[in-house]
């Protein structure tokens, strides 16, 4: 038996993750530090091709099947567990921490399905697991805002599990690989995959739910669902033409939501729709170029939304405040929180230098590539629009604009450890973008740094940000927030109920008025002829008798003489 | 013009040892000062100029025509996120809400 057959890395995190709450002092401390490493070496050693079988009814499941992709996927969900872990130390409790990681084991479990069936457990199980993150905030607003969360994530499933089931019983294969949507299982199955990947018109869950985790929960929760939707959507719909509009949609409703918003880490969820729209756009573009940049940019993209919620986490924890009109100036007391901040905001916004430069530029080269001229022009915009609402509205926002008086220290030392350790990370792909492109899962013919090619980005961005200063009169903050598709279940759908009863309550209870008050009439005249003191309850005299019975024969008689 | 704080060791007033929050009147950091944010813009200025100056002699790379003309880029980025900026605040009118919404509920 081969080390991954013993211990499968999706399924060993979610049983280290399960000792967690066993575990007492530093012993826990060190197990959650120790464990996404111990599962990273795992990852790191899964050989191409399946090497797990498991029987299951008339099935051959296929739990563990690596290739590049999947293991680009693992190695950075279980860095995430461990830098999560890190920045989680100190100040999230240890149920939250179990949750998490049972989530990261899911999410890596997802990666490593070879069919359909083990994906869909491992999918469902992430779905629990992060409902658990939410719910472990242990707040009234989190707890309202997990169940709206699961909710629309047991939809999701449901279509998945229908459009699976359905798609085996015609196929009769359940080996996890590239579909098309041309039939009502794979549409099912695709919509099931997109609104985990929060796409637009689904995607108010995620801005919902995610702001009311803890610093740490809100972490974690940035890192698996959208990008496991991203790696299915890679691997199951690559190419998929509708998936380029859905995910100009995503781009662009993430920017105009987060430039509106107040929060600081709404503005962060807008900005992981915003984000993963970048993505689903390349997987639809479905180039060697368009997927590698599509996997590339998950990968970029959940250390420098972690860091960016790492150092939002932060000002969280030590002001206990999230809305912009409450922050500001905070860099005088928070260097190194500021300094991640903005070196999280750069990479999103993909300068040079950064991670996200380095991935990035590849989905917008395939656009290129295939000549998709307005493709190419929108994701430009959008670049553009990404440095106006996260690469500078959120750090000027939080830690310069008006200084509000709060002078809160850097957060304590685990907490900057993981934070320093992503910025790193960032500046470091940044700068090396080698080994993460030997990672992907195409061999890759680019070379990101051109003189050309960083004078026209920098143009790009610098030119947006003296639109931000110029505009910003217009970006006054405001106690506000913004109607969007949850607007129908939080208000309309209940609304509507509240209506249907309010208008069929009273013929509701005028039929049941009637009702009863007709049985009870019955009731009455039943016991006036029936009851008691009743005519028909009388005993009668012998003398009637006859007279009844002589007149009965005579009718009869009459009768049979006519 | 803003009177001249007096300093603290740190250069600040306050910043407590603990995880506190303190609300107090600081000093204005050398960054937030006006005369820096009169230098920042200068200097901003002349960072935008140079970098179109600079496509005299580098080009960016265009694809499609109109992406290789000069200052594209520059152009570009402006106006869109102006055009961005002025259409979020557009839907803002209909969309936003007092922040409470949902909680009178």
């Amino acid at each position: 038996m081969s080390v991954i057959e013993a211990l499968p890395p999706g399924v060993t995190m979610i049983i280290g993750a399960l000792a967690i709450p066993f575990l007492r002092g530093v012993l826990q401390k060190v197990w959650i530090l120790i464990l996404p490493l111990l599962v990273l070496g795992l990852v790191w050693g899964v050989p191409d091709g399946a090497s797990v079988f498991v029987s299951f009814l008339d099935y051959t499941l296929i739990p563990v099947k690596g290739d590049a992709l999947s293991r680009l996927f693992a190695i950075i969900f279980s860095i995430m567990a461990f830098a999560g872990g890190l920045f989680a130390l100190n100040h999230c409790r240890t149920m939250e921490i179990t949750a998490a990681f049972i989530y990261a084991g899911s999410a890596i479990g997802v990666t490593f399905a070879g069919d359909i069936l083990t994906l869909f457990l491992f999918w469902e199980a992430m779905a629990l697991g992060s409902t658990a993150v939410l719910l472990t905030a242990n707040t009234p607003q989190a707890s309202r805002a997990a169940m709206r969360y699961l909710t629309v994530h047991i939809l999701g499933g449901s279509l998945l599990l229908v459009g699976i089931i359905v798609q085996i019983s015609t196929t009769g294969d359940i080996v996890f690989s590239a579909m098309k949507p041309d039939s009502l299982a794979t549409w099912m199955i695709l919509l099931g995959f997109l609104i985990n990947a929060a796409a637009v018109p689904l995607s108010a869950w995620l801005p919902d739910a995610y702001p009311e985790a803890s610093p740490g929960g809100m972490v974690f929760l940035s890192a698996f669902t959208t990008k496991t939707a991203v790696y299915v959507l890679i691997r199951g719909f690559p190419g998929t033409e509708i998936l380029i509009f859905i995910g100009l949609g995503m781009v662009f409703y993430g920017i105009i939501y987060a430039l509106l918003e107040n929060d600081m880490r709404r503005i962060l969820a807008y900005s992981i729709v915003n984000q993963v729209g970048f993505m689903v756009t390349g997987v639809g573009i479905g180039t060697e170029m368009a997927l590698n940049g599509a996997a590339a940019h998950a990968f970029t993209h959940i250390i420098y939304k972690a860091l960016l919620l790492m150092s939002a986490g932060s000002v969280l924890l030590m002001t206990g405040k999230r809305k912009c009109s409450d922050l500001g100036g905070l860099f005088q007391s928070m260097p190194l929180t500021t300094v991640c901040g903005i070196i999280g905001a750069l990479s999103i916004s993909s300068f040079p230098l950064t991670s996200g430069f380095i991935s990035k530029s590849m989905i917008s080269q395939a656009a290129a590539d295939e000549t998709l001229t307005t493709v190419y022009f929108l994701l430009a915009a959008a670049s553009a629009g990404v440095f106006l609402h996260a690469g500078i509205k959120f750090p000027w926002f939080v830690f310069f604009q008006k200084d509000s008086g709060l002078r809160p220290p850097d957060p304590p030392l685990n907490m900057r450890l993981a934070m320093i350790l992503f910025a790193v990370l960032c500046i470091g792909l940044g700068v090396f973008p080698e080994p993460l492109y030997a990672l992907l899962p195409f061999p890759v013919d680019y070379v990101p740094y051109k003189a050309g090619k960083v004078l026209g980005m920098m143009e790009l961005l610098l030119f947006s940000g003296l639109a931000f200063f110029i505009c910003l009169p217009l970006m006054k903050r405001t106690l506000t927030i913004s109607l969007d598709v949850d607007w129908f279940y939080r208000r309309a759908l209940p609304w509507l109920a509240r209506s249907l009863v309010a208008l069929f309550a009273p013929v509701d209870r005028g039929v049941r008025t009637a009702f009863l008050g007709g049985l009870n009439r019955g009731m009455e005249r039943l016991f006036r002829y029936a009851g008691p003191k009743g005519p028909w309850a009388r005993t009668m005299r012998a003398g009637a008798m006859v007279y009844w019975a002589l007149s009965l024969l005579l009718v009869y008689l009459v009768m049979y003489l006519a | 013009m803003t009177k001249k704080p007096k300093k603290t060791d740190k250069g600040m007033k306050t910043a407590k040892p603990s995880g506190s929050v303190n609300k107090t009147e600081a000093p204005l950091h050398w960054l937030v000062r006006p005369e820096t944010i009169r230098k920042l813009w200068t200097g901003g200025g002349v960072l935008l100029t140079v970098l179109v100056v600079l496509e005299l002699w580098v080009h960016p790379k265009g694809y499609f025509g109109i992406d290789a003309t000069f200052g594209f880029n520059a152009w570009y980025g402006f106006i869109v996120c102006v055009a961005m900026v002025v259409g979020a605040k557009g839907l803002g009118i209909f969309l936003k809400r007092e922040d409470t919404y949902y909680e009178r509920d």
